[in-house]
């Protein structure tokens, strides 16, 4: 398959570079636009990687659309000014992978919810939930395909380096994101999640600890295989999603801890919280495209 | 030491940080019991909340016998002059739990973070402020970090509008010497107006001297919990402190007699074990482990076939940060590992 799906890269900081890094790998979407508000070393090294630039926001893109059209927009700016940019480029027919908190979309985490999602008809805007989230509702949801989870709680520690401004203005929004989406695309009928910011050095690999606690007597074998399996799909974009410990049963508690190693491409490995973004992001956008592919 | 004539505000622990040693199950009426005693007894602030702040309710750190919630509403209707405190501790609570706590009728609001990431509190501390409470920001492990690291931090937390900072030895890792030379700082460097605190840690029976040295150089604020229980080796005895303090001539405003007996009388008979400087809290203190990893080191070593002591001295090591009890049993489970 040649490169079909064209993609615009809004944000040239830390995470827009590290996902343009990652894109310029993919076989089914080609990153062509860096989309930034001023000039700065992520817009001159999209330059140099042959991307089409702007500073002048997504207006800026608005205005020469036409020279190079893009389907996906990763959007990796901020909540405050993820509507607007949405409203403009979904009037352009782009659909919007959200890794802001704003979550004007669906929660959307790849293995568990994109199928279900597509199924259910047209998506013009996805929201990427939290690092925390895609990090650890991949195993909730592993759980509770099995059998009914009355209540999950996950806990991310995660590298003070690897925790931005953004996250730490507003800590409330990924605790209460991450709980909404436990629930929503986790299937636990109540959700619970901590962050914990550990500023050892070197930096710790991102660490999540997932509980569970079923309705009836957990059925082992089937959790474990189930848990098993669902490890090998996020380890197609995150080939550093480790498991650590577990499953651990106690009564009707399911204990799993994983360790969340990043790819190193613009972000450093520890940092596996963003990485997770970044990559979920990515596997979003070609599943998205697989889809369209294979509908025309 | 001169701190003749020094005013100093007692705070109680023992229905927060004691919620720890109790596994977060002291009930209503023994909650009541105490507040009402301790509120007799003169004690001007009382903390009540889950061990590990508002919204600690979780497998990850206990389930409490009650919601925040419902301690709350009880200990606020049942005392009189006493003024009722909360503990957050962002990431794990939030600002919806600063509002139930406020309804509630919680005045103080201690909003505490690992003493390198105070950024993280200023939503909490900012809408404490909005609010009217007295808000206090509390910055924990401040062993880990030089002086002049807790400045910046403690500026940061001051900036937000905390009009009280706290240098929290949630390890009970610090000697006098440390104390002194952070209380200094901080009281060289913030506001005047603003006050200073220290919460201590008996692991290494240091909660007294500690908080003696945080008065002379400047701290008016103490904590301590009566019949000293709290995490690991507990919080500095606050009868013991009381009386102390009566002997050198500072003003508590508590009657000292009467918080022996809320000690004697209403805590020691609630305590499923001794709170004291065993070989698990010593290695705390000494090697500066969060206190509250202790009974989850004990199950986990019961579990692994592992000493206890061994788990902690581990998680020190690896310079683990309040909140890490679920690294415990991969600890305990690895150190079983490298045995056999």
């Amino acid at each position: 398959m040649t490169k079909k799906f064209k993609a615009a890269i809004i944000g040239p900081g830390n995470i827009g570079t590290d996902l343009l890094m990652k894109a310029m790998r993919s076989e089914i979407i080609d990153p062509v636009w860096m989309v930034g508000v001023v000039e700065s070393p992520g817009i001159q090294r999209a330059n140099e990687m042959g991307l089409l630039t702007t500073t002048e926001g997504v207006d800026g893109l608005v205005a020469r659309f036409d020279e190079c059209p893009v389907d996906i927009a990763f959007d990796a700016t901020s909540a405050y000014v993820h509507a607007d940019n949405a409203a403009k480029l979904n009037a352009l027919g782009v659909t919007m992978i959200d890794l802001t908190p704003a979550a004007i979309g669906p929660y959307c985490i790849p293995p568990v919810n994109l199928n279900a999602l597509l199924a259910a008809g047209e998506v013009n805007n996805v929201n990427m939930v939290t690092c925390g989230g895609q990090a650890t509702i991949p195993m909730v949801a592993a759980v509770s395909r099995v059998q009914p989870v009355d209540y999950a709680e996950i806990v991310a520690t995660v590298a003070s380096d690897s925790v931005g401004m953004g996250t730490r203005d507003n800590i409330d929004e990924f605790t209460r994101t991450t709980s909404g989406a436990i629930e929503k695309v986790g299937g636990a009928k109540r959700g619970k999640a901590i962050i914990i910011i550990n500023p050892a050095k070197p930096p710790l690999i991102m660490r999540d600890t997932i509980h569970c606690l079923t309705e009836g007597t957990p059925d082992q074998a089937a959790i474990t295989d189930s848990i098993n399996e669902m490890i090998v799909e996020v380890q197609k974009y995150v080939p550093g999603y480790r498991l650590v410990n577990g499953p651990i049963f106690d009564n009707k508690r399911v204990t799993v801890s994983m360790e969340v190693e990043g790819l190193g491409d613009f972000l450093p490995n520890y940092a596996g919280n963003l990485d997770i973004m970044t990559a979920a992001g990515l596997r979003t956008a070609e599943m998205l495209a697989e889809t369209w592919y294979a509908q025309n | 030491m001169n701190i003749q004539g020094k005013n100093v505000t007692l705070h109680d622990m023992c229905l927060r940080d004691g919620m720890h040693p109790k596994q977060h199950q002291i009930s209503i009426e023994q909650m009541v019991d105490i507040a009402t005693a301790l509120d007799d007894a003169g004690v001007p602030l009382i903390e009540v909340t889950h061990g590990d702040g508002l919204g600690g309710a979780s497998v990850n750190y206990g389930f409490p016998a009650h919601s925040d919630e419902e301690y709350l509403r009880a200990v606020t209707g049942a005392v009189k002059n006493a003024k009722i405190s909360a503990l957050l501790l962002p990431g794990i609570g939030t600002v919806d739990h600063l509002h139930m706590a406020v309804d509630c009728g919680v005045t103080t609001m201690r909003v505490a973070t690992h003493c390198t990431e105070a950024n993280v509190s200023r939503q909490h501390i900012q809408r404490s402020r909005v609010l009217g409470l007295d808000t206090v920001g509390f910055l924990m492990m401040a062993h880990m970090i030089s002086p002049e690291e807790v400045i910046e931090q403690a500026l940061l937390m001051e900036s937000y509008g905390a009009n009280c900072i706290y240098c929290t030895d949630s390890a009970g890792y610090m000697l006098p010497d440390d104390v002194t030379a952070r209380i200094a700082l901080l009281r060289d460097k913030l506001q005047p107006e603003t006050e200073i605190g220290f919460h201590g840690h008996h692991n290494m029976a240091m909660g007294v001297a500690n908080s003696l040295a945080a008065i002379e150089a400047g701290a008016v604020r103490i904590d301590g919990s009566a019949a000293g229980l709290g995490a690991g080796a507990g919080n500095t005895p606050l009868e013991v402190m009381a009386a102390v303090l009566d002997r050198m001539g500072a003003h508590t405003g508590v009657d000292i007699f009467k918080l022996m007996d809320v000690a004697e009388d209403h805590v020691l008979p609630i305590l499923d074990e001794p709170v004291r400087v065993g070989r698990d809290a010593l290695v705390l203190g000494y090697a500066g482990a969060y206190s509250s990893f202790l009974l989850f080191a004990k199950r986990a070593a019961a579990k692994y076939g592992v000493g206890s002591h061994q788990i902690l001295l581990e998680m020190a090591k690896r310079k683990t940060v309040g909140g890490q009890e679920d690294l415990i049993e991969d600890v305990a489970r690895e150190l079983a590992q490298r045995q056999s």
